[in-house]
């Protein structure tokens, strides 16, 4: 048995029957991670020695009962945006390549306290700021499919971690569809939660009003199970939300009959690449054989969304980051004659080229004579997406349309031309505007032998709807069993 | 809208960086590629429609106002480029 290649509920099973242990699982990760990051190079700051150590200590206290909980034990990988105390959290940039976080995430100390063992710090696009993970500062990420294209991104340390069972789950952050556009090309499960489900405390802010941390899993039972431990309310958040905590597994029937499918048509056109069309269709043709009613409808804001995102994400950053000046953390430049020369030094020299891109783009739409064209249009454009998902919602329980227009892509083909990768982002990006919950499932493989993602769009709060017609979907057609055949097997 | 040579200058100003020749050159070409596209906005129906701060309400959250002690000074300085006893340093700016 390959134990990397279980998910985290089959590992649980196995730890409760005792025929695995703590120290036996965390091992067959670390000498994976051994074996493939060489090829994948997902990992920013790996933590081989650390979690063996954990894991022995978790194992003995186990043993003598002094932990019970049944996540005790089980191995994770963290995107290097999110804090964990005592450790690098470099934001895949320069700007931050020495930073040791003073305090854990809200999330970070879920983690902990559920006794899981830390695997490391995951690669990302810079801040967060991409979707292939090529705008990392330390190295390019590689999709364990084909190791010459991208995982997607910003999460694509994350999910490629995940696909090539160098970690059997993972959390990303997802602030324009960074969870779930890495998921669908590394052939993984993405959630991006409600807005205000999950604190972002600690999370290193790119865009405040769209950014949510969320787990990237081999299937959607994990999903559910990570959700329930990540998510409530925080009051170091003032934008996390007071809800009653829910048990996401229950959610998980096996049953769509009744389920009313939105398909907002103006996903399935120019652009979509063909194959990746097909495949949805015939996830709808499932969804109907399951039970579920499917509908085509106009939800016409895919392109304002997009435009709108890229303004309103752009003006969050360029302020959020306003805070590297090489004075408190981070990087300072060497030369620099006087405190105005330090900060404008070590802000060029620390960030890179794509960071600077979207600051520079945030200055502009916020700055006096452009802030009512741009800004505050967007911000009216905002409340129109928002209005246009409610009016879909009072017709349909979930929405349905691809998570990306096309499968990864390969290494070096889009990375300099910025609009291009905006353009990639079409599907995607709405669901933050709005602030809803989204998830994305693998659900066909294409010519080339690459995973397709559909996506999966729920009203707000209602996680446990769309990862209940995520879950039924998988039951019925088990496309994770094709793909765990596992291309990075040596 | 076209942006000017000089525009982007101040915008970098404004910003905090400084752009080399190089940038500048592909800065205003990606700018104002990313610009047109973002332009639609500008012919969304929108007449009539608020501004949206969030994805969620906008309520005030009030908590009580206490001094709570963060301990841990140590984590917090080791970030800093440059410190003296308990303080971060940074250049003269009084001359």
């Amino acid at each position: 048995m390959d134990i990397t290649k279980l998910t985290v509920h089959e590992i649980q099973e196995k730890l409760k029957s005792k025929e695995l242990t703590i120290t036996q699982i965390t091992k067959a990760y670390v000498e994976n991670i051994e074996n493939k990051e060489k090829d994948v190079q997902a990992f920013i700051t790996p933590l081989k020695k650390e979690a063996l150590k954990q894991a022995e200590e978790i194992q003995k206290k186990v043993e003598k009962k002094e932990i019970t909980n049944s996540l005790a034990g089980i191995p994770i990988g963290i995107k290097d945006n999110i804090c964990t105390k005592g450790l690098k959290t470099t934001c895949a940039s320069k700007m931050l390549e020495n930073f040791v976080a003073p305090y854990d995430a809200t999330v970070m100390e879920k983690i902990n306290n559920e006794n899981m063992i830390n695997l490391g710090k995951l690669n990302m696009d810079e801040f967060a700021m991409g979707g292939s993970t090529e705008y990392s500062y330390f190295q390019k990420t590689r999709n364990p499919w084909d190791l010459n294209r991208v995982p997607g991104g910003s999460s694509g340390g994350s999910a490629a971690a995940v696909a090539a069972n160098m970690v059997p789950w993972a959390l990303g952050s997802d602030t324009g569809g960074s969870i779930r556009q890495p998921a669908s090309f590394c052939g993984v499960v993405g959630l991006k939660p409600t807005y205000g489900l999950v604190s972002r405390y600690g999370l290193v802010a790119f865009a405040s009003s769209l950014d949510q941390i969320g787990p990237i899993t081999k299937d959607v039972q994990d999903s559910a199970i990570l959700l329930n431990v990540i998510a409530g309310h925080d009051e170091k958040d003032t934008t996390s939300v007071k809800k009653e905590k829910i048990d996401y597994t229950k959610a998980l029937k096996n049953d769509v009959k009744g389920l009313k499918i939105g398909i907002p048509k103006e996903y399935f056109g120019e652009g979509i690449n063909a194959e990746v069309k097909q495949s949805l269709e015939e996830a709808i043709e499932t969804y109907k054989k399951l039970g579920a009613t499917v509908e085509e409808f106009s939800l016409n804001i895919a392109d304002y969304a997009l435009a709108t995102y890229y303004i309103i994400a752009c003006a969050e950053a360029s302020s959020n980051l306003g805070r590297f000046d090489g004075i408190r953390y981070g990087y300072r430049a060497e030369n620099y004659e006087n405190l105005k020369e330090l900060y404008r030094n070590s802000r060029s020299e620390g960030f890179g080229p794509e960071v600077k891109r979207r600051i520079i783009l945030g200055t502009y739409v916020l700055s006096s004579g452009y802030y009512d064209a741009y800004y505050k249009k967007a911000q009216q454009v905002r409340t129109l997406v928002k209005e246009e998902f409610d009016k879909a919602f009072e017709k349909y329980d979930v929405l349905l349309t691809p998570t990306a227009p096309t499968v990864a892509f390969e290494i070096g083909t889009r990375s300099n031309n910025p609009l291009e990768m905006y353009l990639a982002d079409i599907c995607t990006v709405s669901v933050n505007i709005a602030g809803l919950p989204a998830i994305s499932i693998p659900c066909g493989i294409d010519s080339q032998g690459m995973p397709i993602g559909m996506q999966l769009i729920g009203n707000k709060f209602q996680e446990e709807t769309i990862l209940n017609s995520a879950y039924t979907y998988e039951q019925n057609c088990r496309v994770r069993d094709v793909s765990k055949s596992d291309k990075m097997s040596h | 809208m076209k942006v000017s040579r000089e525009e982007l200058l101040h915008i970098a100003k404004l910003a905090n960086l400084n752009l080399k020749e190089e940038e500048i050159d592909t800065y205003l070409i990606h700018l104002q590629d990313i610009l047109n596209f973002a332009n639609i906005v500008n012919s969304a129906p929108v007449d009539g429609l608020n501004e949206a701060i969030g994805a969620n309400d906008t309520y005030n959250v009030f908590r009580k106002d206490e001094v709570k002690v963060f301990e841990n000074n140590e984590a917090l300085l080791q970030n800093a480029p440059e410190k003296e006893r308990n303080m971060f340093k940074i250049p003269k700016v009084i001359q």
